[in-house]
């Protein structure tokens, strides 16, 4: 041991390290509750934002829901009348937007997940195209949909087959509805890649190991565990694609229609839509308040619903498969 | 040594030749020379990452699912190759089996478990997938345990259940060769003398290819044993002569307990 000035003492040294324990610990507790006090104070702001909007179109909704408001059309230049055509619209919208989309979305990620070389470019070509999809403003997708689909598909069609008459080439449901779908599709994608993901390496193997081919190992083992993750993702694409309303504007929706869609080539009314027009074209506002309170209610209800059913559904899958990860 | 002397007199059931498998550009094992018995049990053994389990793999070609494995060499089923062009890993791995590490019995019920293999390969009558089922989880010496709950879900199981499963599993499909990859190493030692009993009624009427850290282990199930070390095989030998007489300074380090 070489001389030092002062030789520090087990005793002191200890003492010493008491007293920064102390320092420390006193620091820690301020900083926790610090943190907790800002994360608290963040969750209340979201819950109260929450409320009022929840508070407010309830308050001022409901007193003009009726049985009558679901099952009526709109009347009087929609200053009376319900929302039943919009209703209908909606959910004949969103269903063929399923049928249209959620098959494209998950071919594509078992194709991104499942087949293609992770360290190729193109693979990783197609995920950034895929964020930057799910970036695109909607009334992007909503222009887009009227170039691509009503302008050049719809009307492309119908100069070849119908001498160039306005048959398809306009807007309609069906366009809508696939706008819709490329709209929604990154969330189909991402949220199914990430079920993929999620099934274990060994479950594969032992599919294969047993004499399956890949197509098997992937329709039987693979995409069974990955379901709850899958129809996770197609509930947000339908919650999404039920509120949206910038990419049905210019395809299909209809600022009023007095009948219900007929066929896919029809135009169609939205809820979401319907509540833009109401609140920005009505002749007379004040007798048009209610019936737009209204209607955010019946939207706001209609996605929570479908929301809930889907979770239900979800929660039963994954019931049936104890060792699912969704 | 090379392995093919003082070993297999009887024509062999799987004949490897030169095998050597890549990660990448590093080498993970080989090159490997030996002959498995048919009907007889080959223990694998060696100390972490020696490569025994890559070799195990790619005796069915589970190792090519692996990005960047590469794999040079010949390797026989009775003659006929397993590697090579036109040739199927489908068809080889529904002749090779495989039993893992962890068990890994699918979220479905007993029965569709062991019915997998046989769905897949077409087999759909259900009086016949029945009788399969029950004589595959006999041979597993599982049925009398299971046969009241065959609809309940496979992962209800104990483990050491579970793994009985998974071998009732690969043994559905009637493949000649099963490979068993640590198969008993997460199970408790009850469970472990289950699987080793049945390890040996298996090698009646399959070859059995067992990779283990367990030393007693191989002793008591294998007829015959190979050594690994660092990616290469040392020693290769009837299982008493080379815990009895291993011809290798390292075997003799590593059976003794000197490493690994």
């Amino acid at each position: 041991m070489t001389a030092v000035p002062h030789a520090i003492t087990a005793a002191e040294r200890s003492a010493a390290r008491v007293r920064a324990n102390a320092r420390r610990t006193r620091r820690n507790l301020v900083a926790d509750g610090a943190m907790a006090l800002a994360s608290g104070a963040a969750l209340l702001i979201v819950l109260a934002i929450l409320a009022i909007i929840l508070i407010d179109v309830i308050r001022n909704g409901a007193p003009r829901l009726s049985w009558a408001f679901l099952t009526e059309a709109p009347r009087d230049g929609m200053t009376a009348g319900g929302i039943f055509p919009a209703i209908v619209g909606m959910v004949e919208m969103v269903i063929l937007m399923t049928l249209a989309g959620v098959p494209v979305g998950v071919a594509t990620a078992i194709y991104l997940h499942e087949y293609a070389s992770p360290v190729s470019p193109i693979t990783r070509a197609i995920r950034i195209a895929v964020a930057n999809l799910a970036g695109v403003p909607s009334i992007v997708f909503g222009l887009f949909g009227l170039g691509f689909f009503v302008q050049f598909l719809g009307a492309g069609v119908d100069k070849v087959f119908f001498h160039g008459q306005k048959i398809y080439g306009q807007p309609a449901m069906i366009w809508a509805a696939l706008t819709m779908a490329v709209l929604t599709l990154p969330v189909v994608i991402v949220a199914t890649e990430e079920a993929l993901r999620a099934v274990p390496r060994e479950l594969r193997e032992a599919s294969l190991a047993l004499g399956a081919t890949k197509l098997q190992t992937v329709m039987h083992v693979v995409v069974p565990q990955a379901a709850p993750g899958i129809l996770t993702g197609t509930i947000l694409a339908v919650s999404r694609g039920a509120g949206e309303v910038a990419p049905i504007l210019f395809t299909g929706a209809a600022y009023f229609l007095p009948r219900l869609p007929k066929h896919l080539w029809s135009q169609f009314m939205s809820p979401s839509y319907h509540v833009y027009v109401l609140s920005t074209q009505s002749p007379d506002v004040d007798a048009t308040k209610p019936i737009l309170y209204a209607t955010v209610l019946v939207l706001l209800a209609l996605t929570f619903t479908l929301n809930i059913a889907a979770v239900v559904v979800r929660a039963r899958i994954r019931r049936r498969l104890p060792g699912g990860v969704g | 040594m090379t392995a093919a002397n003082g070993v297999a007199k009887p024509e062999p059931k799987l004949k490897v030749r030169d095998l050597t498998v890549y990660y990448g550009e590093k080498k993970a094992v080989g090159p490997v020379t030996l002959d498995i018995v048919g009907q007889h049990v080959t223990a694998l053994i060696g100390p972490s990452g020696c490569g025994k389990s890559t070799f195990l793999r790619s005796l069915n070609r589970m190792n090519e699912l692996i990005p960047g494995c590469r794999i040079e060499g010949d390797v026989r089923l009775d003659g006929d190759p397993i590697y090579g062009q036109g040739i199927d890993p489908v068809a080889v791995r529904r002749r090779i089996g495989m039993v893992f590490q962890r068990s890994n019995p699918f979220p479905k019920s007993i029965l569709e478990n062991v019915a997998y293999g046989l769905r897949i390969g077409g087999v759909n009558d259900s009086r016949d997938l029945a009788a399969r089922v029950e004589r595959a989880l006999s041979q597993a010496a599982l049925w009398e345990e299971v046969k009241d709950r065959l609809n309940d879900s496979a992962l209800g199981l104990s483990g050491g259940q579970q793994q009985r499963l998974c071998i009732a599993r690969a043994l559905a499909v009637e493949p000649e060769v099963l490979l068993m990859d640590e198969p008993a190493s997460a199970l408790d030692p009850i469970a472990t003398a289950h699987i080793e009993e049945l390890i040996n009624e298996l090698s009646e009427n399959y070859t059995v290819v067992i990779v283990t850290h367990n030393m007693q282990q191989a002793a008591r199930v294998a007829d015959y044993t190979a050594f690994f070390y660092l990616g290469e095989l040392v020693e290769f030998d009837r299982t008493d002569v080379l815990f009895t007489k291993p011809s290798d300074s390292r075997t003799e380090d590593y059976i003794t307990g000197r490493f690994g």
